[in-house]
């Protein structure tokens, strides 16, 4: 049944995201009216304080916009300036980097899956009551997340705002004897990450169909991590389309041609449009993109999930089952960072010389929740003269909007009894927890008003 | 919601933790999820009552949490500073309902990097970042909780140690008070066993008026410290100023290097003063007598 009339819900505080956020909902005669997701987040503005600085600065500068996240910044930021000064940090140097990228997939996601996302599934407020009930998930989840970890230590020196990135690579680099007892560690917990993708895809996911662009990087033979071209795949026209429509892609030069930040009065974030049309960033836009190029263990734990066969270029859009692809992408990371260790050759200098030019430079690195993008400008000195930041969440604000919108409809149309503002208030935050928001990031949590007029 | 919950609030002996976030990176607040072993067995001892990253609900009856709690709570951890008209307002109320507040990391306790703002205008700095500022209300300055309330107890680092966090909870659970030091960085190279790489390689390190808790790790990574636990108790910056400069910093880079994570700490203030000295009296950068760590051990 609908209400008559008009009923507003308000969500003032969404809880088990990163930062500050809330969510108002406008529901007019049973139908939708407006979904907003208002960020309250102070601004910091980073982009300003970046002009003046030291060309060598952006990567510790810019990690403090996020500690869930802080490699992601790091490695955008250090390819963006790599760009202008012309320099290309490749060979075991830009293995370290992706391994030590792995590390933060690996806690991040699991952090996701584990503390945040599941206990939707499970009906409890957080990981402390899921751990009453099952205890050794959650268990299971910290062990993994550990690991993630330990890779962050070992070779970031911390695992929050890591110590060893540096333009042009990093401070120090190790030895192979001291990956060794790392990789233990990751073998470790490579069960413990398959049973976790079984452990998800068992969960009760309601049926939902996000039909956004879909925007990550691409890097041929490769699960794009930290390097790839930026490419869209558009949503079907119905959800019944054949999969893998064609791809379209666009050099990270042209990113701002394409994709334009726009600022709305409910925000301190900003919102992000791909060509004119909403799109989407993260986990579920990867595994479309870069599907095929996952370490044949994830593929085949993707496949028994139930997600379809990523060589074939299988698509979820199921919202909800997000959580099953970050559990892959675990496993994808953890393979991946084993097999980096075990082909490691320690590079011949720690960092490679990057001199200062006048210059532009763009880079994006996909950051656990999306692809993340910076530009900088260099004048000759490296003292810069411009900094912009495209954070995944301001890409996704318009896509959690809309799924938030869909969610509800579908909830109000359902026949039977008429949902309560409780009962809305958690479907509209699971609908926003399956893109894992980063609101620090965007501005930039939750706080949800919901009217219904 | 959970209503299986068994824990009454007479009945629960636990103390109750809130964890509390005003402007920052979330960094230290997931300091306490990323300590991994001890997450569960915390949870036992205590009862994190209001936690909006880690959970969606407060108190016992599992009732949907919001900004700004019910309380009153045991020990209230800040992670943040205050940079809006409401954060200041909000800080206010939860020092009312807390019994004891620690705040954790460089944003809570010396303004963070967003203090930066405390240096130029923040009518450009919005005017740079956002197309439309006129949307965007915001404090002039970013403030620790200090220049707002009484704090308790403040926990340098961006981020944080998850050792030190767990001692400040231990402590506060024992009902003393944290072992924590104010010394400098040198006395945990020294600890470590590191070689002191401005001795040995005269690579530039804010080591000897930085606070200690990181456990030295920039040095052992074979980069000089950086700063990001804020200043030590009673640092010569005189002679640190000298030291960096006569180590090969620029003036623009000392300036620099102090106006990051900590830049608005009070300890700070005198810098560009003292750079601007160094620059005068070139004979300083050869006074390296108390700067200069003892070496290896």
């Amino acid at each position: 049944m609908s209400h008559r009339g008009s009923r507003v819900l308000r969500l003032d505080a969404l809880a088990r995201v990163e930062g500050e956020g809330a969510l108002h909902l406008r529901v007019h005669d049973g139908t939708v009216a407006e979904a907003r997701l208002r960020i309250y987040e102070p601004p910091r503005f980073f982009e300003a304080f970046l002009v003046g600085r030291g060309h060598t600065e952006p990567p510790d500068i810019t990690a403090r916009i996020c500690g869930i996240c802080p490699v992601a910044y790091q490695m955008s930021a250090c390819r963006a300036i790599e760009n202008a000064c012309a320099v290309t940090v490749d060979g075991p140097l830009a293995q370290l980097r992706r391994l030590l990228y792995c590390g933060e997939w690996i806690e991040s996601h699991t952090l996701h899956i584990h503390l945040l996302h599941a206990p939707d599934f499970l009906g409890h407020p957080s990981a402390v009551e899921l751990a009453r009930e099952d205890r050794a998930a959650v268990e299971r989840g910290l062990r993994i997340k550990q690991a993630g970890n330990a890779i962050l230590e070992q070779l970031g020196g911390r695992p929050i705002h890591p110590v060893n990135v540096r333009v042009g690579g990093f401070y120090r680099t190790p030895a192979p004897q001291e990956l060794r007892p790392l990789a233990e560690r990751l073998r470790q917990v490579r069960e413990d990450a398959l049973e976790t993708v079984r452990w998800v895809a068992g969960f009760d996911f309601p049926d939902a169909v996000c039909g956004h662009d879909l925007l990550a990087l691409r890097d041929p033979g490769r699960y794009a991590i930290d390097s790839g071209t930026p490419t869209a795949m558009a949503a079907p026209d119905d959800s019944d389309a054949e999969p893998g429509p064609a791809l379209r892609e666009f050099p990270v030069t042209d990113f701002e041609q394409h994709v334009h930040e726009e600022q709305v009065p409910h925000s301190t974030a900003l919102t992000a449009i791909l060509d004119g049309r909403r799109h989407l960033t993260g986990a579920l836009a990867r595994f479309a993109i870069s599907g095929r190029w996952l370490h044949p263990t994830a593929a085949g734990a993707a496949r028994e999930a139930g997600l379809g066969d990523p060589a074939a270029g299988t698509v979820c859009r199921n919202p909800f089952r997000s959580i099953v692809v970050r559990a892959v992408e675990v496993v994808h990371a953890l393979e991946e960072a084993l097999r980096i260790i075990d082909a490691y050759e320690p590079p011949p200098r720690a960092a490679v010389d990057v001199r200062p030019r006048k210059a532009v430079g763009t880079g994006a690195t996909e950051a656990p929740r999306g692809l993340l993008y910076h530009r900088y400008a260099l004048a000759e000195d490296g003292t810069l003269s411009a900094a912009r930041i495209i954070p995944p969440t301001a890409q996704n604000q318009s896509a959690i909007e809309e799924d938030v919108r869909r969610a509800v409809q579908s909830r109000l149309d359902r026949p039977g009894p008429a949902a309560g503002d409780e009962e809305l208030a958690t479907l509209c935050e699971r609908a926003i927890r399956n893109h894992d928001p980063c609101i620090s990031c965007s501005a930039h949590f939750l706080d949800l008003t919901v009217e219904h007029t | 919601m959970d209503t299986n919950t068994n824990t009454g609030p007479d009945t629960d002996p636990r103390p109750t933790l809130a964890v509390w976030k005003f402007a920052s990176c979330d960094g230290c607040q997931l300091t306490l999820l990323d300590c991994e072993d001890e997450l569960l067995a915390l949870t036992d001892r205590v009862r994190v009552e209001h936690f909006l990253e880690m959970s969606s609900a407060e108190g016992p009856d599992g009732e949907r949490a919001d900004l700004t709690g019910r309380g009153p709570y045991d020990l209230s951890l800040v992670e943040g500073s205050v940079t809006t008209p409401e954060d200041a307002e909000r800080i206010r109320h939860i020092r009312r309902v807390s019994r004891r507040l620690v705040t954790i990391g460089a944003c809570a306790t010396a303004g963070g990097i967003q203090a930066l703002r405390n240096f130029g205008d923040v009518a450009e700095f919005r005017a740079a970042v956002y197309a439309r500022p006129e949307y965007i209300s915001t404090l002039r300055t970013s403030t620790p909780i200090s220049a707002h309330v009484p704090v308790d107890f403040e926990l340098r680092g961006c981020p944080i140690d998850r050792r030190q966090l767990l001692e400040v909870i231990t402590a506060h659970l024992a009902g003393r008070k944290p072992n924590i030091s104010g010394h400098s960085v040198c006395f945990e190279c020294k600890r470590r066993g590191t070689t002191c790489i401005t001795v040995a390689h005269g690579t530039p390190c804010l080591g000897p008026v930085t606070h200690a808790g990181c456990g030295a790790i920039c040095p052992a990574y074979g980069r000089g410290c950086y700063g990001c636990f804020g200043p030590s108790e009673g640092p010569n910056l005189r002679s640190m100023v000298g030291q960096l400069r006569h180590d090969g910093m620029s003036e623009r880079d000392v300036l620099r290097v102090f106006r990051t994570f900590n830049a608005a700490a009070p300890e700070y203030a005198p810098v560009p003063d003292l750079t601007a000295e160094a620059q005068d009296c070139p004979q300083d950068r050869t006074g390296r007598t108390d700067t200069t760590p003892e070496g290896p051990v």
